[in-house]
């Protein structure tokens, strides 16, 4: 038995001092034990950097008391999207625990940081759904003050009881109080669906709908094409409008020159039929170009549903691209981050068809719209009335 | 217990004066300890065995099959159901079952942006734990399938849960977080917006993955304990949504890890991703190759369907036969007792021999199906995109429906089986279906 013991001691006295050096890096930082294993985990990378002290860090801030979960959600304002992921997996695992064992959580704190807008919107929405877990009423209560709010999950919840009570409304005979009502949750949404049923709703009370101007669709483009895209060559190809923007221009095409023409659209979502222009072309490229006036320096979204392969440009810089055909399309499919200049700024897309003849692959098209990070529209000041009703025009500049 | 006895001293021998209990030398103590070893992974095994654990995608051997002895169909009406759970999201993935535990992905909220990763007792469907995650990735798909498509696999220690989002997720199975990637974090145009849907799989101890699209396509081996990538390689820029299978072949670790494609298979090292063999035949991008007990055929949807032989070395493949006719459809083959099972989009079952691809029977069931059969014994069980479950006896001259269940609601997921009970599930619902 000495002899176990003295093997067992040896082998405490090896690996334990490493062990308990390790725990108490951790704990001893600053006035917090969790307050560096929180900036571990904030420190994880790409392709698995720090997933290691990550997860030994993790272990940690899973089993401090409910009280650090204040701390917790403090930290993710400035934590990446993974490392809000495993910060939210340690803050279910303490609220689980805590539930199960009876106890009580920090509702209150929870709430005011729920109410802090300035804070992280995916972290506020787990906030809100820890209190509506442990306090339904509470947070049914607190869900009309989230009409517009930053976190679009949160807003989503206000949205729809607004759209329920105008639903309600009509149905008791008050047309013009459910326009209104409806109104305001338009105003108020910001998923399709949601914005879908509104503006259906007000049109049938009679009422108009401006929904590119909701959404922030840009409607007036000038597009030049077509160039050759046999193979799929043409998304890497660097034609001439990728190296300058010449309205009086023209330059050799596919089969014939290419030229700059205005489209407008009067889509309701804001769609380019490059078909239009065009016909209907196969292994080719054409691009479109606006302008968009910003009332300020400030970040911001282009958001684009496209189901060709696509580049984009703001003020000449390559923003991001994609070689994709057919696959499918949907607003806000992609979520761009810009940061617009004060004054004028340029948005060009190339847009790439393939070679495809099925007749799901026929669409050379695509929508784009400029807005926040939540999705509301950013309406340049001198953006000209929603083309109405009118089929698309396109005039020969020069 | 003699090793916990303290007259027991690890570095003497002959008998205690005291107790006059015997003593062992270091080597008779080894010695002991290698029986004991033995014996104890012995009987682990057994129980490994009987408990069966369905680790992935298709099972153990990712081929839909259990290894079990011919009895009566799991299920056989709807008396079966032992119970069902509800589930918070949307989901094609299989349940993997590990010991007595079942775990399940889902996807939820408008834009399927929250992921799950839930864990359910095996005896009664209680809730052990669950875990979300917000995803990273785009989670645009088509309205059929969602972002929780592609299935989770578990090395029995860990479960591995990989998403369309490009969102890859270790746990321990009490939950504990042991590392994430965010894959399209990683590569930012590695997505299909139609979704993708391949599902991964251990192979000599490495976590293949597979991510294949029109834009960005590429296969990684990651370090299960890490998540870090061992290696990774580019793929044919095309979309596609078959799953790796693994068979013998010489990789460093007597394996290898096939990929299949439109272009083809290739066969690569777990460990490097080093090219073994290749197959240039091209290949279905939805239905995945099945593998042979043994491990050293590959039966592949390709030209209807081709059947491999992986070479003496390890280091090819050639063809054994083709049959044009077999043409399987979102299903991927099956292979049982020396026949290979195809369902095509038409729900028409048909059975050849694994050697000569020689048809022996068909018969029509009740589609369509857009998931892959599973088998355990003699029966193999189908469950349509209607929800209804067939239990299909294939002992006999021609197969015969044995057992039918109608679960009404639309199931995509393959099907997991695990200690005499099948576990399915739909959008909505986890079921476990027994007899038992």
């Amino acid at each position: 038995m000495k002899s176990i013991f003295l093997l067992f001691s040896a082998l405490a006295l090896v690996f334990l001092p490493g062990l308990s050096r390790a725990e108490d890096s951790l704990a001893d930082s600053g006035d917090s034990p969790i307050a560096e294993a929180l900036a571990i985990i904030k420190a994880v990378g790409r392709e698995g950097r720090g997933n290691v002290e990550a997860g030994r860090a993790w272990k940690q801030v899973s089993a401090a008391d409910s009280a650090r979960l204040p701390e917790i959600f403090r930290s993710m304002d400035d934590a990446g999207p993974l490392a809000f992921n495993w910060l939210r997996t340690g803050v279910d695992v303490i609220v689980d625990r805590e539930i199960a064992a009876g106890g009580a959580l920090p509702l209150t704190d929870l709430g005011e940081f729920l109410m802090e807008v300035q804070h992280r919107p995916d972290a506020r929405a787990l906030a809100y759904e820890i209190i509506a877990r442990v306090d339904l009423p509470t947070a049914e209560a607190l869900l009309p003050g989230l009409l517009h709010d930053p976190s679009v999950d949160l807003r989503r919840g206000a949205v729809q009881r607004l759209i329920d009570e105008a639903a309600k409304t009509r149905e008791e005979g008050n047309q013009d109080g459910a326009a209104l009502l409806f109104r305001q949750a338009l105003g108020a949404a910001r998923d399709l669906d949601q914005i879908q049923e509104a503006a259906k709703q007000i049109r049938e009370l009679g009422r108009p709908v401006d929904l590119p101007r909701h959404f922030g669709f840009l409607m007036h483009w000038n597009v030049i094409g077509s160039f050759d895209n046999t193979g799929r060559e043409g998304f890497d190809a660097v034609y001439p409008p990728e190296k300058e923007i010449d309205f009086e221009a023209t330059y050799p095409g596919k089969e014939k020159e290419a030229g700059w023409s205005e489209y407008v659209t009067s889509d309701e979502y804001g769609m380019v039929d490059i078909n239009e222009p065009y016909g209907m072309l196969k292994e080719v490229v054409a691009y479109a170009y606006t302008e968009f006036n910003s009332e300020t320096s400030r970040p911001a979204e282009l958001r684009l549903g496209c189901k060709n392969a696509w580049k984009v440009w703001v003020n000449g810089e390559f923003v991001f691209g994609r070689d994709e055909y057919h696959r499918g399309m949907r607003i806000d499919q992609y979520r761009l981050p810009v940061q617009l200049d004060e004054g004028k700024n340029t948005i060009l897309v190339k847009l790439c068809q393939d070679h495809q003849t099925q007749d799901w692959t026929v669409e050379w098209q695509f929508q784009l719209r400029v807005c926040d990070a939540t999705g509301t529209a950013i309406l340049a000041p001198d953006r000209p009335p929603t083309p109405v009703a009118a089929p698309p025009e396109r005039k020969r500049r020069g | 217990m003699w090793f916990f006895d303290g007259a027991l001293p690890f570095f003497d021998c002959g008998r205690d004066p005291r107790t006059n209990m015997r003593k062992f030398s270091l080597r008779e103590f080894f010695a002991y300890f290698a029986c004991f070893a033995v014996c104890f992974q012995g009987l682990f095994l057994l129980v490994s065995r009987a408990h069966a654990d369905w680790l992935q995608f298709r099972g153990p051997a990712g081929n839909g099959v259990l290894q079990a002895e011919p009895g009566k169909p799991i299920f056989s009406s709807g008396n079966s159901v032992a119970w069902s759970m509800e589930l918070p999201g949307r989901g094609l993935s299989s349940p993997v079952v590990v010991g007595d535990r079942v775990f399940v992905t889902c996807s939820s909220g408008v834009r399927q942006e929250t992921l799950h990763v839930i864990c359910f007792a095996a005896a009664n469907g209680a809730k052990l734990w669950e875990r979300k995650f917000r995803a990273t990735g785009r989670t645009m798909t088509h309205k059929k399938t969602c972002v929780a498509a592609p299935s989770p696999a578990s090395d029995g220690k860990r479960i591995f849960a990989l998403y369309s989002s490009n969102d890859l997720i270790c746990l321990d199975l009490d939950g504990n977080l042991l590392w994430l990637r965010g894959l399209t974090f990683d590569y930012p145009n590695a997505s299909n917006s139609l979704g993708l849907a391949s599902s991964p799989v251990i192979a000599d101890g490495k976590l293949v993955v597979q991510i294949e699209n029109d834009s960005e396509s590429f296969a990684a081996g990651i370090d299960p304990e890490t998540g870090t990538n061992l290696w990774k390689i580019d793929r044919t820029k095309a979309a596609n949504w078959t799953s790796p299978v693994v068979m013998k072949g010489a990789g460093s670790g007597g394996e290898v890890v096939v990929l299949q494609g439109s272009d083809g298979l290739n066969a690569l090292d777990p460990a490097t991703g080093r090219e073994i063999w290749k197959y240039e035949g091209g290949a279905a991008t939805i239905p995945s190759s099945a593998v042979s007990a043994d491990r050293e055929v590959l039966y592949v949807p390709s030209h209807g369907l081709t059947a491999l032989r992986v070479g003496p070395e390890g280091n090819t493949a050639r063809q054994l036969w083709r049959d044009e006719q077999q043409r399987p459809g979102t299903a991927s083959p099956l292979v049982l007792d020396g026949k290979v099972y195809t369902v095509n989009n038409a729900g028409v079952l048909s059975c050849a021999d694994v050697g000569t691809g020689e048809r022996l029977w068909r018969i029509r069931l009740k589609g369509p199906y857009g998931c892959s059969p599973v088998a355990a014994g003699r029966h193999l069980y189908f469950f349509s995109e209607k929800g209804v479950g067939l239990a299909v006896d294939v002992s006999g001259a021609a197969g015969k429906i044995v057992g039918e269940i109608d679960l009404e609601e639309r199931i995509l997921c393959t099907p997991a089986i695990s200690n005499d009970a099948i576990y399915v599930r739909s959008d909505g619902h986890l079921w476990k279906l027994s007899d038992s």
